[in-house]
């Protein structure tokens, strides 16, 4: 870790060239939409440019000079991302299109009849637990398994307050139990989970687990060792790196006994007319030509976080969270949903306004005010049903955002009033 | 300042005193019609009489500002109206929606609902000003059937 240089929000700012961008009418831009997709730092961009324009060839099997710098350039993007997330082997960095593909990576193992090991069978009596705080991604793969394989697909509740409810969890986590996926940060609440007491009623019933960490990765340290947990998904567009790419991790004896999820070209060993054999991880979940710039980007995007220091983001978010929560509740009519102090929670920050539904909201926000927020259920229709509203908005902070541009925010909201009051 | 062109002051007095809501009986045919991507709803009773002759449409929903001022303005342009006559109103209220802001308004035809115009040039919100109105065009449909 470099964090050597201390934070400052002003030079972050001037990493990301979108930031300095006018809108038409001459409106600045203020971002705040970060939990939806991330804005790209130069350093990102560039080397994409760069590897594109010098490096380009295709991966793992082109013998020439390009081919090579490539592959060198792809693994490398690799290790930096197991680094990163203190992945005990590179191998178990398995790259997907996105965190969705990587949750169905996983939830196609399950009930598999080609798998054959024991902790992966489903049928008809066994279980599969999730939250009601997931986003659709971690929703319905285990849905579509469940009727594949006439498992029960249960759920852990939330409360009032925008936090996983776990008085249950000794009835919910039982021997039926196959596999427990939840998010560890909530795209929407905010909420931040402890997979701790999960994770120990999981391994007392000898089940597996998964952390969505596709809001947390971004936003904090994570080190999956340290987390403990069988299975984490992310993705790359959300932690300033580009689109198209995002990350399974898994445990390799795991890995290793889970069968191939796409068919194709690299995730081989050996091909025969009437069967295959397989190549070992991360490559057997690697099929076709991958995202080979992406990757690269994303090994970017790793090293600039690294560079400013995922203490120092975390720390940061922390910060401008408070002063949201703090400016936005004194808004009168306005209805946070998810935790209202920053305790065990990142920096997004759902809310709805009386009488005025989140679509007029986002379209005056940004019309008048260049304020970028999303409106909507944010691919969490059952949570937003859990709370019994259809839609919120949502304001969701990142390493570049200011107090400014929250302050530009409320300015917004009361605005907003004005012409709906 | 665009967006405040879309929310003319008709538009907002509509949503904030919503003309003809709520559910009425008598009714030939109800509808349900939903916008799975912003979860607008609204729910629509139509009741015809003789000569094809609109005697009420009523409604009740949720939805932004745009959704449910259509479904008032809708209420009041097709009640007393003839069947004949509001259909050629929805045409022209759709080809007005559907012409990405190049397409001038028949003030004429479409009387109060010409202040949707601005809303053309939003393709994300064409489908909030349409719901009430393809709700209109379905029920009556099914209380001819």
């Amino acid at each position: 870790m470099n964090g050597a240089a201390p934070f400052d929000v002003e030079r972050i700012r001037k990493d990301f060239p979108i930031l300095s961008r006018e809108l038409p009418g001459g409106r600045p831009l203020v971002y705040l939409d970060s939990g939806n997709s991330s804005q790209k730092p130069t350093q990102v961009i560039e080397t994409m440019r760069e590897h594109l324009a010098q490096h380009y060839g295709n991966v793992g099997r082109a013998l020439h000079v390009l081919g090579s710098e490539s592959t060198d350039a792809y693994e490398g993007a690799r290790d930096k991302i197991a680094a990163f997330i203190g992945a005990p082997s590179r191998d178990e960095v398995i790259f997907t299109k996105n965190a969705s593909e990587s949750i169905n990576l996983v939830a196609y193992a399950f009930g598999n009849p080609v798998n054959t090991d024991e902790r992966f069978k489903v049928g008809p009596g066994d279980e599969i637990v999730i939250s009601e705080m997931e986003h659709h991604s971690n929703i319905v793969p285990w849905q579509l398994l469940a009727q594949r394989t006439g498992a029960t697909l249960r759920w852990f509740p939330v409360t009032d307050e925008g936090r996983l409810d776990i008085s249950g969890l000794d009835e919910l986590v039982n021997e039926r139990t196959k596999i427990v996926s939840i998010v560890h940060q909530s795209n929407v609440l905010g909420t931040v989970n402890s997979e701790s007491p999960i994770l120990a009623r999981v391994r007392e019933v000898g089940a597996l687990m998964m952390l969505d960490c596709s809001q947390s990765v971004p936003h904090q340290p994570v080190d999956v060792a340290e987390l403990g947990v069988d299975f984490v998904a992310f993705t790359g567009h959300k932690m300033v790196g580009p689109s198209g790419i995002g990350v399974l991790w898994g445990r390799k004896e795991l890995l290793d006994a889970m069968p191939p999820f796409l068919g194709g070209g690299e995730m081989i060993e050996a091909v025969w007319m009437d069967h295959s054999t397989y190549a070992p991880v991360p490559h057997k979940f690697e099929a076709g030509t991958p995202p080979i710039v992406e990757a690269v980007g994303l090994g970017a995007a790793v090293d600039y976080l690294t560079s400013i220091g995922m203490e120092e983001i975390k720390r940061h978010e922390k910060e401008l969270t408070g002063y949201a929560l703090e400016a936005l509740q004194e808004i009168s009519g306005l209805r946070i949903i998810g935790p209202r102090t920053v305790v065990a929670r990142g920096g997004t920050v759902s809310f709805t306004m009386e009488g005025i539904h989140p679509h007029d909201v986002g379209q005056i926000l940004d019309d008048v005010y260049g304020i970028a927020v999303r409106v909507g259920h944010h691919c969490a229709r059952p949570l937003h049903l859990r709370f019994g509203i259809p839609a919120t908005t949502r304001a969701s902070f990142y390493l570049y955002n200011t107090t400014a541009e929250i302050d530009a925010l409320v300015r917004g909201l009361h605005h907003v009033q004005k012409v709906f009051g | 300042m665009i967006a405040e062109s879309m929310y003319q002051e008709l538009i907002l007095e509509h949503y904030k005193h919503p003309q003809g809501r709520g559910l009425r009986e008598p009714y030939d045919a109800e509808v349900h019609h939903v916008n799975p991507t912003c979860g607008d709803e609204v729910t629509m009773r139509v009741k015809l009489g003789d000569g094809g002759k609109v005697l009420d449409v009523s409604y009740d929903g949720q939805g932004c500002s745009i959704s449910q001022a259509a479904a008032s303005v809708l209420h009041e342009l097709a009640t007393g109206s003839t069947v004949v006559e509001t259909l050629s109103v929805v045409d022209e209220f759709t080809r007005l929606m559907q012409g990405r802001g190049q397409v001038e308004a028949d003030e004429d035809v479409l009387g109060d609902a010409v202040a949707f115009a601005g809303v053309a040039k939003f393709p994300a919100r064409v489908k909030c000003a349409l719901l009430a109105w393809m709700a209109y065009k379905d029920a009556l449909v099914r209380s001819q059937a």
